[in-house]
């Protein structure tokens, strides 16, 4: 099975539960089920190649211009944690399906879970980093959506917020470093990166890269000072916590610094900063699970110190130190995820998980107790189970490392430390729960729990007991396949063996066994010592602090610049872009006027564009009375229209001139419903502003036309005009790039309108306006709506129109016209026509709602794209023939034609569709009772 | 003639400005109009400005337009056209609801 497959089963696993649920309950679990043990099916088949030191790889190109690909790959490492997150995601979806309560919405929550687990699959089987990062941040995202499942508890939804903000936040770091290291290594691909140690390490970038690359796996595996989004988000629910922190999501950090081991280990800068902030996260979180009273809350700092233990084995880097990570994770994965899920049955049976309530339960479950004792004592690094192995291993690694880098007594002397308080904590979960006297006020009386929640605990715990007493037999191969993976090279020697004589490593373990007895036995001073300080150490406060401080902040600022006016917000808008627009010319030594040759002034463009000008200041001098104002803005527009005559675009200028036609229309059909003038509001001081601010805008923008226009430039356009007649069939240049070159834009731009008309549908539905009954001087309207002389023209009219919106289209391709002329030409024919006969007669007489036109509009356009499909070209590429009709002669015929009337039926439906609405609101106000003149026909008004 | 369209274009601008500061909706969308044309304007000069030579190919033509700003502009033109009509709609809704035209939607005191 590819490896892209196996990544994307999960995914698509997710899809199955909410469909399964219908069947039942079981049928959910069983189809989550299925996806997840199939891919598992397809990873072991893989496996005797990955054992033998084999890379199984697929590539897919996604965007290779930009390095992002989706390829994968399994090698001994991504073997092993794919492993671990497909078989420990069986086992919870198996312990979910009886966790859950009936009320709760199995698929949904199976839907989270898949979604979750083929992201981490996704992160472990990529090859690419970018892809990486995608899988990355989905794993940040499904977290959220599992830890807040509880989403009627305060304490669920500010856990995943807080776990989002940190991981995410993590997560934007890394996306960071990892381009940098991308552009070091000369690619994102994993294959390459690995091979690039000398490149990466002797750039100057190096630090940067790996600092932000570090925060992001050290926000993601809880470390210090990162770590207190982990025991906050212990709100999820059971299955979640067990699968998310114990084996998969925590991991995905101690994952990435495996992954990256050979390329960015070996520095002093990685030690330390590796090796260091595992050993604080180490004995801060050993520490600190001592004093929880919350079953999950011990456990998640317990897995938060592990993850330290990871991280600082990882930091000394030596090779056997980092075989000893990658067993360690595997022991962690498996005891970590048992005691969870032990958690979550007593937590199920008592209705709480407070151990100073929660005591003596070795009478109701003793079955779940053994199971308990022998998870928590691998915990704890009892002989004979897996976690005594590897704690080994690592007490062994800081001896070393200490001894061959002088680094004096406190690296050994910290870990046998929190080796003490592991032990210490242990002992607490065993005997707090299970001993220490009677339960204290449950709500229930506990018993064992359904059969089928017992079997992935037990699954886990003889997994503990096998790895530990016959490590070499079990575990050894696949260790040995994932450390190569990690060093890249020869394994050190290395043997599994439970007794290697009398070492530094075994004492050390002795110390911690007894001296955590010790601690436990006398810890009254230490809790109370605890109790007293305890508010030091809280960082969620500090977190909580700094977060309301960012929103005080960008509160006060907000309340500041908005006082809930609207006009005062668009002027700081515009005062801020001519701050940044001013800022842009500052300490700039280029000179304003550039060298092209400056055009002739002639006297007919002089009185135009003083004419211009001077209707703008007259629209804005008498902008009050509404007409005039409209009057002249009509003429600017018309004004505007002759401009682009004038400099050689007559597409813009048939455009404009129709544009014009129809905008005046509907401001006239606005003004009505609105009042006639706009009384004075503004202060002086504050029209004065207004003005000086407008004054300095235009002022501007007369600047940059200025220093444009007398620039010299190059242009792409050489491309079009060359390519237009023997690429696209047409003479018509900016026809040609609309419909063809670039036919992608334009599908986007109708889209836009269309939406824009639709929108504007709905906006008006239903919507009553009560027009006035005299005009601004106080004339009552004119009772007959519909002139006979203007209707009469109108009806004569309408074909010459629809003639020319015909002569338009179609020599559109070769000479000034198109689908957006001849559409805008055929709905001011159609405008006209409702002008002068009234909407619901001419409502009447057009087969389809105008809606209908822009839907046939997009589809005539999508389809003449996708029909390139069918030939193999790609989306919207054209074609043209030249054709022989008798009596007609030859003409060309291109495909961009159906395209172009794509176009054409969604201007005139857009158009049509907000005029028509527009008018309707006047349909609706005349048909107040009134007293009509008799004489009126029967389709007019209505 | 640059120097012409220098001005038309600040003077277009100005006009945008000031009345879209207005405190009611209709010089609202009559500032949006005077906007989109200086924009439009702006966009069309960044091509240039050529007299008799548009982009239609023929033979013996002497030079041509740059046609890439205004396959621009056209396109901008409706898209202008559809966002004034969009404008408009929600002036009137906003007068249907709130009774007055005031942009805030409120009468100041």
């Amino acid at each position: 099975m590819s490896p892209a497959l196996i990544a994307a089963l999960p995914f698509i696993g997710a899809l199955l539960p909410g469909l399964a649920q219908r069947l039942g309950r079981g049928w959910a679990a069983l189809a989550a089920g299925a996806a997840t043990a199939l891919a598992l099916a397809g990873l072991f088949f893989h496996a005797p190649a990955v054992l033998h030191g084999e890379v199984i790889s697929a590539r897919i190109d996604w965007m290779p211009t930009l390095g992002l690909n989706a390829n994968f790959r399994i090698d001994g490492l991504g073997m092993l944690f794919a492993g671990l997150i497909l078989g420990i995601g069986l086992l919870i979806i198996l312990y979910a399906r009886f966790y859950l309560s009936t009320k709760e919405s199995m698929g949904r929550f199976l839907t989270y879970l898949m979604l979750f687990q083929g992201a981490m699959t996704g992160i472990v089987l990529s090859d690419n980093i970018l892809l990486l990062l995608v899988f990355w941040e989905l794993t940040s995202l499904s977290s959220f959506l599992l830890i807040g499942w509880w989403r009627h508890l305060p304490a669920g939804r500010q856990g995943a917020r807080m776990a989002l903000v940190v991981t995410g936040g993590g997560g934007l770091a890394m996306i960071a470093g990892m381009l940098i290291l991308g552009r070091i290594a000369g690619s994102y691909d994993l294959s390459v990166i690995l091979t690039q140690k000398e490149a990466i390490q002797a750039s100057p970038w190096y630090l940067t890269a790996l600092v932000l690359i570090l925060l992001g796996a050290f926000t993601k595996s809880a470390q210090f000072p990162f770590h207190f989004w982990l025991p906050n988000a212990m709100a999820a629910p059971t299955p979640a916590s067990a699968y998310l922190h114990s084996a998969t999501m925590v991991k995905a950090g101690i994952f990435l610094l495996a992954r990256l081991f050979p390329a960015l280990s070996g520095t002093p800068e990685w030690a330390w900063l590796v090796g260091g902030t595992g050993f604080v996260t180490l004995l801060l979180g050993a520490f600190i699970s001592l004093f929880q009273h919350d079953l999950k809350g011990l456990l998640a700092y317990s897995t938060i110190s592990h993850l330290g233990l990871i991280a600082l084995l990882f930091g000394i880097g030596t090779p056997l130190a980092a075989v000893a990570g990658v067993f360690h994770i595997i022991n962690h994965a498996i005891f970590k995820a048992s005691l969870f899920m032990a958690a979550g049955v007593i937590d199920h049976e008592c209705g709480t998980r407070d151990m100073r309530r929660v005591n003596g339960l070795w009478k109701y479950m003793p079955y779940t107790g053994v199971l308990a004792m022998v998870a928590s004592a691998a915990m704890a690094g009892v002989p004979l189970l897996n976690g005594f192995l590897s704690k080994e291993m690592f007490f062994a690694e800081a001896f070393g490392a200490a001894t061959q880098l002088h680094l004096g007594w406190w690296l050994p002397a910290g870990v046998t430390l929190a080796g003490v308080f592991a032990v210490a904590y242990s002992l607490r979960f065993i005997h707090d729960v299970f001993f220490n006297g009677e339960p204290v006020g449950l709500s229930k009386t506990p018993h064992e729990p359904p059969r089928w929640m017992k079997v992935p605990i037990e699954a886990l715990v003889v997994l503990c007991l096998l790895v530990g007493v016959f490590p070499a037999q079990t575990v050894e191969p696949i260790l040995a396949a994932a450390s190569a993976a990690v060093l890249q090279g020869p394994l050190p020697d290395h043997d599994l063996a439970i007794w290697h004589g009398f070492s530094p490593a075994l004492g050390m373990s002795v110390i911690a066994l007894m001296g955590g007895g010790l601690v436990y036995l006398g810890r009254k001073p230490v809790f109370a010592f605890y109790d007293r300080h305890a508010g030091r150490l809280e960082a969620k406060a500090i977190y909580n602090a700094l977060l309301e401080g960012l929103f005080g902040m960008a509160g006060a600022l907000t309340r500041r610049l908005d006082t809930g006016s609207l006009q005062r917000l668009l002027a700081v808008v515009m005062l801020s872009a001519l701050v940044l627009g001013a800022a842009g010319f500052v300490g700039g030594s280029a000179p304003l006027t550039g060298s092209r040759p400056l055009l002739p002034v002639d006297g007919v463009s002089l009185l135009a564009a003083l004419g211009l000008v001077a209707a703008t200041a007259g629209a804005v001098i008498w902008h009050r009375q509404r007409l005039v104002a409209l009057i002249l803005v009509g003429s600017v527009g018309l004004l505007v229209a002759l401009t682009f005559v004038k400099f050689s675009a007559p597409d813009l200028a048939l455009t404009q001139l129709a544009v014009e036609m129809v905008t005046v229309v509907l401001l006239l059909l606005a003004l009505y419903f609105l009042p006639q003038h706009s009384p004075p509001e503004s202060t002086p001081p504050q029209r004065g502003a207004h003005l000086a601010l407008a004054v300095a805008a235009g002022g501007g923008a007369a600047t940059l036309t200025w220093a444009v226009l007398t620039r010299p430039y190059d242009s792409i356009a050489g491309y079009f005009l060359a390519n237009s007649v023997p690429g696209g069939g047409g003479a018509n240049v900016v026809n040609v790039i609309l419909v063809d070159f670039r036919g992608y834009d334009t599908l986007g731009e109708i889209s836009v309108l269309a939406l824009a008309g639709l929108g504007i549908y709905a906006l008006l539905e239903r919507l009553r306006l009560d027009g006035p009954e005299h005009d601004a001087e106080g004339r009552p309207w004119d009772t007959d709506i519909h002139p006979v002389i203007v209707a009469a023209l109108g009806r004569l009219v309408l074909p010459l129109a629809l003639l020319v919106s015909a002569f338009m289209f179609l020599r559109g391709h070769n000479l000034p016209g198109g689908g957006f002329i001849a559409g805008l030409v055929t709905a001011a024919a159609l405008v006209v026509q409702y002008l002068a006969n009234g909407v619901a007669w001419s409502q009447e007489r057009l087969p389809w709602e105008m809606p209908f036109f822009v839907g046939l509009g997009l589809l005539a356009a999508a389809v003449a794209g996708l029909g390139s499909l069918l030939f193999g070209y790609p989306f919207l590429t054209s074609t043209f023939g030249h054709f022989r009709w008798p009596l007609i002669g030859e003409f060309e015929l291109a495909s961009a034609m159906v395209f172009d009337l794509g176009v054409y039926l969604v201007v005139v439906g857009a158009s049509l569709s907000i005029l028509v609405r527009l008018g309707l609101l006047h349909r609706l106000e005349r048909r107040a009772p009134r007293v009509r003149p008799e004489t009126k026909t029967a389709g007019e008004g209505r | 003639m640059e120097l012409l369209l220098a001005l038309i274009v600040g003077a277009l601008t100005a006009a945008g400005v000031y009345l879209t500061l207005r405190a009611r909706t209709f010089p609202l969308v009559l500032g949006l109009a005077f906007l989109s044309y200086a924009v439009n304007l702006f966009l069309f000069a960044m091509g240039r400005l050529t007299v008799g030579q548009p982009p239609l190919i023929a033979a013996g033509a002497a030079g041509y337009a740059d046609p890439v700003p205004q396959a621009l502009v056209l396109t901008a033109i409706v898209i202008s056209f559809a966002m004034t009509a969009f404008v408009i709609a929600l002036a009137l809704k906003a007068r249907a609801e709130m009774g007055n035209d005031h942009v805030d939607g409120r009468h100041r005191p």
